[in-house]
């Protein structure tokens, strides 16, 4: 993967984000330290995806800033790519009208896009599906093919939204290995806690929007609000 | 697990036991264009003058349509409003040319103009989705027309203008110079479409139409290619409207009624939506439905239902065809050899 120009400290300072009287993030704050694989987990509604479109700027904070490399930022979806920050979908989103290989060939901005577009698809095992359309394609193949347009444009931040949903047991090992080797910065929302626990070198928790922990793989699996928030108070 | 076995697991990937598509290499769109403009020339030498004429005309549809494919199939705005262009760049080229009679200066004028109009439309079209933009540039297609009766001092209201011509060289008839005339803008306009979409550009425009937020994270300003896929899809419905004048001679807001408009609209879904080659069907449709419609109503004495019986074919066509070919008639010869392959 490209360090150069080099890796991006992305930081997210006081987020509150509200939806009329919902408070989807409340006072969330964020350090990314460049080439650092930080997961965001939570229950479901904790606020994850919310944090994933503010850095994205598909939702304006309530209040709260973000910095990129120390400036202010204000982000815009389509500046993300030229800044070097790829992200994924939850729900696979690719191009139903186009073949893999033009999915993936979108998100390469530059001359040489077919060409990275197929190294892309050979590094996430998928390039022999190049001239398929991914409508035709199993759910877990299309993931694939959404991380490979993610890794097209060299990020240097890469945002994974629930990666592994729909993959088996092997490919969530691959998986895992491909996000360590990818060598930059990773964000990470993931319910698949083996993963997460195993990638991560720091973990922001949220519940009910509110960050309640953030700390190493080790701090948080011991955190008892950690637990009362997946779990319930005890009895 | 050792750096040999994470190589192995990165890639163990499913055998899914589907018949993936091998990717196929298509000829360059200029080798395409000069064997479509041999065949065109080859004709006019063979058809009568009448057949030739039909031949011009289909060549100016043939701009029209390509833009509009592009626009529509490709970026997924649907215009209802490109007849009311395509009298845009007529009644340019008619001024222009009445002021200075220079062919290829009123040709530029015409595309300026539509320029800036598909520009202006396009600019509001990129804020609306769907019905919503169905309605403003049907909107466009009704309240264009009308203009010229606003400033009929210029337009000369529902008469229309002459289009004064300089006649064409003696040793080439009227109706074979059309022909050339109409096809050579029609070659260029195609070629320079297929040049842009086989390109970023295209994959750009399909990517918004397929999804936006999608689009937007692979680096899309969704807004500025929607208005630039509007602005060319403008340019060609220009030249269509330029070359219909220099073919009659004149222009009136009769020539470019809503029907029109719908169409277009209809004869690039027959063709193949999104398709050059669609486009190219659909341009052949536009002149030969009407005049088979026309040919049946003469035949059934009904001179009543003439004037709507064009729509009445148009409709049925598109029905007979999107049942038997969901993808238009440009999708027929892939689907036969899709048929051949499956059944050896």
């Amino acid at each position: 993967m490209s360090t150069d120009p080099p890796l991006k400290e992305l930081a997210l300072h006081n987020i509150t984000v509200r939806f009329g009287g919902l408070t989807a993030l409340d006072d969330v704050s964020l350090r990314v330290a460049p080439g650092r694989i930080v997961g965001v987990i939570g229950p479901n509604g904790a606020g994850k995806t919310t944090l994933f479109n503010v850095i994205c700027g598909f939702v304006n904070p309530t209040s709260g800033s973000l910095t990129l490399d120390g400036q202010p930022w204000r982000p815009r979806p389509h500046h993300l790519n030229r800044l070097g920050i790829a992200r994924t979908l939850q729900g696979v989103g690719q191009f139903a009208g186009m073949t893999v290989l033009e999915n993936v060939m979108v998100g390469a901005r530059n001359r040489h896009a077919e060409r990275e577009a197929l190294t892309a698809l050979e590094r996430c095992g998928v390039a022999r599906y190049a001239g398929a359309h991914p409508g035709a394609l199993p759910y877990a193949i299309r993931k694939r093919i959404e991380l490979a347009r993610a890794l097209v444009a060299k990020p240097r931040i890469l945002m994974l939204d629930e990666p592994a949903g729909g993959l088996d047991s092997d490919e969530i090992r691959w998986l895992g290995t491909l996000i360590k080797e990818v060598g930059t910065t990773v964000l990470l929302v993931e319910h698949h806690m083996d993963l997460v626990m195993s990638v991560c070198d720091e973990i922001l928790v949220l519940d009910f929007g509110k960050s309640i922990a953030l700390g190493t793989p080790g701090e948080i699996s011991e955190n008892p609000r950690v637990t009362e928030a997946y779990l319930g108070a005890p009895a | 697990m050792t750096d040999m076995q994470q190589k192995a697991s990165a890639s163990t990937v499913p055998e899914t036991g589907l018949n993936v598509p091998k990717r196929r290499r298509r000829p360059h769109p200029a080798l395409v264009i000069v064997a479509g403009g041999i065949l065109v020339v080859a004709l006019t030498y063979v058809l009568p003058p009448f057949r030739n004429y039909q031949l011009a005309t289909m060549g100016a549809y043939f701009c029209v349509t390509a833009g509009l494919t592009v626009l529509t199939g490709l970026n997924g705005q649907l215009s209802l409003g490109h007849g009311a262009l395509m009298a845009t760049g007529a009644y340019t080229l008619a001024l222009t040319q009445n002021r200075w009679v220079n062919l290829p200066l009123s040709f530029a004028v015409a595309v300026l103009v539509t320029t800036a109009a598909g520009a202006v439309i396009g600019l509001a079209a990129a804020r609306l989705r769907g019905p919503y933009l169905a309605g403003l540039t049907l909107a466009v297609a009704i309240v264009v027309p009308s203009v010229t009766s606003t400033f009929d001092e210029t337009f000369n209201s529902d008469q229309g203008l002459s289009v004064i011509l300089n006649p064409p060289p003696e040793t080439i008839p009227m109706e074979r110079w059309q022909a050339w005339l109409c096809w050579g803008a029609a070659l260029v306009v195609v070629l320079l479409l297929a040049l842009l979409i086989r390109g970023r550009f295209g994959r750009d425009l399909r990517a918004v139409r397929d999804d936006e937020t999608a689009a937007k994270l692979a680096g899309i300003n969704i807004a500025r290619t929607q208005v630039l896929a509007f602005v060319v899809s403008a340019v060609c419905a220009g030249v269509a409207g330029a070359l219909f004048a220099v073919l009659a001679q004149s222009v009136s807001p009769g020539a470019f009624p809503l029907t029109l408009s719908l169409f277009l609209v209809m004869a690039i879904v027959i063709g193949g939506l999104g398709s050059l080659f669609g486009a190219l069907w659909g341009a052949v449709l536009l002149v030969l439905l009407p005049t088979l419609a026309q040919s049946v109503g003469e035949q059934t004495g009904s001179q009543q239902l003439e004037g709507n019986l064009a729509l009445v074919v148009f409709g049925v066509v598109l029905v007979v065809v999107m049942l038997a070919a969901p993808g238009g008639l440009a999708s027929i010869p892939s689907r036969i050899s899709r048929l051949i392959r499956r059944n050896r």
